[in-house]
């Protein structure tokens, strides 16, 4: 049995250390994990909670990120809860396995500790990783800061392990900025985080000699779409709902409420950026400011990038004039992801606000609070217009000549 | 708890319950489906099983039906070993948090992952070095038939020198596969395995003793089982075994085994040693082999494996 860790009521931990602890009070049965930079110390934080007598669980230090998945799928199908860490190239090379663990209905959970993908290498954070990750089947969840890596990791196990979802989920947070940074946080004890989480109810599971069970098996054109699509339609239809009850039964222990769709100074908002991650609290900052300066700006950020909040964006946005959608990823050869999911949503709704693209913080660049103001100033220039008065797409804090497109 | 089965005569043996059915869609002849069957059949214990994706996978799991009664995975290519090392981890955890399901409770079940040699000696192996290095308890066993025979016989580092294969074809100017086979079985041993061991699904009282051994061993085991391949070899469907006799009584297969990454025994001394161009002869794959600008290979292929008995007795004899 492992030891209960005494933790005070307020913590100062960076994000590594909350989504370490998460992983702690869930009781995680089989850990399978590699260390790359910059979610190591969750890895590290774990092996030492383990060395201390903190983790009853297994512990398995695998030789690479694809076996790090690879190990999860297996013990997760053997019948128990599950999780690891990763970012950047970790994710790349563990991708192929992120589709085989959705697709077996495995509800492992993945701490995404974003930074940008080679090449040219990179440490620093940006959402290229989250983004590969976008089709792969599992629910993302999205933190902000330390305080909400550990919220959201601990409600992952709890999003994705109940029987009618069934599917793995990630909780990601930005490299450095929240992973490095040391901030306060709220942990719960460990008695009152395992009771939220709830004990791990197996299915299917591989060790029922009762009921032996195949995994991964082969189809082709005669079932394969089915089980996409059946895949897909439980995203879809499935996801939503069970969030929102998680979320609600964790504001009732915490008082901390989250929202699938998180929504800032949005009542009056005439303009909005829409953005993810650390940037979401520098833009809800500069929004206060620029109400100062006569300019309605209010910030809307997803805390659930899939399954995609196609309504509840179209909700949050559906009086606001014009759209300032953040992409912090290079989209190579396209208008940046968020952009595009942004503008799908609005297609259908009465509200047709313009909608701008601005990429920035690649690889670990700032994005200041100028930044954000200039943003905002640009969007106020497009509402008052009725039309872009930018091009379509621009870079921001980029060096050189100004690159931007359409 | 586990014990020993104990297996009397083939009719007893093979009419052991079954947990691999026949119904699958291996090729009629194919060594995989013997292999298998000796494996399971050799132990009353509960089994937890992978594979690699290869022809024992798309041919035992093609939805909705399955060969398998025994729980089974397959994730991709490369893992089966990490796939069956995840369970492994998952059974260790729940048994001690006294947390396993009433079926395991009080069992002793052997986790089995099963690879073709292009998942082993190729693609997965570094997912396998990892699993042996880090010691955890599972069979790891390499359905070694030379080639990748379920994407159409290209070559792997398991296809031996001279065999025409659809990516090292012999042509004109070609004599097919340029380079010597990997030693796997060596590679296996210097991990530290506890037991490492080359089989032969025809040697079948060999082959039980090794893999009951290697299921008594705790630890990583791992088991290098000749597959004649009857559509790459390109040997009639009903000579599997005779060729696989050849193969052995010639001794390109050679077998033996390693304890402890050390301690080397031959298991296997054929009375009448054939030679080896009666193996190669037999096989359409090395027929080019015998075109007189060829026989040199022949002839360097029998020094290659005089000397490796040789090599093998010394140290059986030397004990290292």
């Amino acid at each position: 049995m492992a030891e209960k860790m005494e933790l005070n009521e307020m913590e100062v931990w960076d994000g590594n250390m909350a989504a370490s602890q998460a992983l702690r009070q869930a009781q995680v049965d089989v850990v399978a994990a590699y260390p790359i930079t910059p979610s190591t110390p969750i890895v590290q934080n774990y092996g030492s909670f383990l060395a201390n007598g903190y983790i009853d669980g297994e512990f398995v230090m695998v030789e690479s990120e694809h076996a790090a998945m690879s190990g999860c799928v297996g013990a997760a199908a053997a019948g128990g809860r599950v999780a690891t860490a990763t970012s950047s190239q970790g994710f790349a090379l563990m991708a192929e396995v992120l589709y085989q663990a959705s697709g077996m209905r495995l509800p492992i959970v993945l701490t995404v500790v974003n930074r940008a993908l080679a090449a040219p290498l990179n440490v620093n954070g940006d959402h290229s990783d989250m983004y590969l990750g976008r089709d792969s089947g599992w629910i993302q969840l999205d933190a902000f800061n330390s305080q909400q890596a550990y919220d959201l990791t601990l409600m992952a196990f709890r999003i994705g392990e109940d029987h009618n979802v069934r599917l793995p989920v990630m909780v990601h947070q930005d490299g450095f900025i929240t992973s490095h940074t040391a901030e306060n946080v709220r942990p719960l004890s460990d008695d009152e985080a395992y009771e939220f989480v709830g004990d791990y109810k197996p299915m299917n599971a591989m060790l029922d000699l009762a009921k032996p069970v195949t995994y991964g098996v082969q189809t082709e054109e005669d079932w394969h779409f089915e089980h996409k699509a059946r895949q897909h339609a439980d995203l879809m239809t499935k996801v939503f709902g069970k969030v929102e009850e998680v979320f609600d039964a964790f504001a009732e222990k915490t008082g901390r409420k989250y929202n699938i769709v998180e929504e800032y100074l949005m009542d009056d908002a005439e303009v909005a950026i829409v953005a993810l991650g650390t940037t979401v609290e520098t833009a809800e900052m500069v929004a206060k400011m620029m109400r100062e300066e006569g300019i309605k700006a209010g910030v809307v950020a997803p805390r659930l990038f899939r399954p995609w909040p196609y309504e509840q964006i179209k909700k949050a946005l559906s009086k606001v004039k014009a759209v300032a959608c953040l992409d912090r990823s290079s989209p190579n050869g396209a208008l940046g992801a968020l952009y595009n999911e942004v503008t799908a949503s609005l297609y259908q709704s009465d509200n047709h606000p313009v909608i701008t693209n601005y990429i920035y913080g690649l690889g670990g660049r700032d994005f200041t609070i100028d930044h954000a103001k200039e943003i905002f100033k640009e969007l106020d220039a497009n509402a008052k217009e009725g039309r872009p008065t930018t091009p379509l797409q621009q870079f921001v804090g980029l060096r050189g000549p100004k690159l931007s497109f359409y | 708890m586990s014990e020993m089965k104990k297996i009397k005569n083939l009719k007893e043996f093979s009419t052991s319950a079954d947990r691999f059915e026949g119904a699958n869609l291996l090729c009629p002849g194919c060594a995989h489906s013997i292999i298998v069957r000796e494996i399971l059949n050799a132990t009353n214990d509960p089994l937890i099983l992978s594979a690699s994706t290869g022809c024992l996978e798309v041919c035992t799991a093609v939805y909705p039906y399955t060969s398998w009664d025994a729980s089974w995975i397959h994730i991709g290519f490369e893992n089966s070993s990490t796939a069956i090392a995840g369970a492994e981890a998952m059974y260790k955890t729940l048994k001690r948090k006294d947390r396993l399901p009433e079926s395991c409770k009080g069992k002793s079940p052997k986790f089995v992952a099963f690879g073709g040699d292009g998942a082993t000696y190729d693609i997965g192996f570094q997912w396998i070095s990892g699993c042996f290095e880090r010691g955890h308890d599972m069979m790891y066993v390499c359905l070694d038939n030379e080639v990748y025979a379920n994407t159409g016989g290209q070559r792997s580092s398991a296809t031996p020198i001279g065999a025409s294969t659809t990516t090292s074809p012999a042509g004109r100017v070609s004599y097919g596969e340029k380079m010597n086979k990997k030693d796997m079985v060596q590679i296996m041993a210097a991990h530290g395995s506890p037991y490492v061991a080359q089989v032969a699904p025809n040697k079948w009282k060999d082959m039980i003793k090794k893999i009951q051994k290697g299921f008594a061993t705790e630890g990583p085991v791992y088991i290098n089982a000749m597959s004649a391949c009857t559509t790459e070899w390109k040997f009639a469907p009903d000579d599997t075994i005779a060729v696989s006799d050849l193969a052995v009584d010639s001794l390109v297969f050679p077998l033996y085994e390693i304890e402890n990454g050390t301690k080397l025994t031959i298991t296997y001394r054929p009375k009448n040693k054939i030679p080896v161009r009666d193996y190669l002869g037999a096989q359409g794959r090395f027929k080019h082999l015998f075109k007189p600008e060829y026989e040199y290979l022949i002839d360097e292929w029998q020094k290659r494996v005089d000397d490796y008995w040789e090599y093998l007795q010394r140290r059986e004899e030397a004990g290292v």
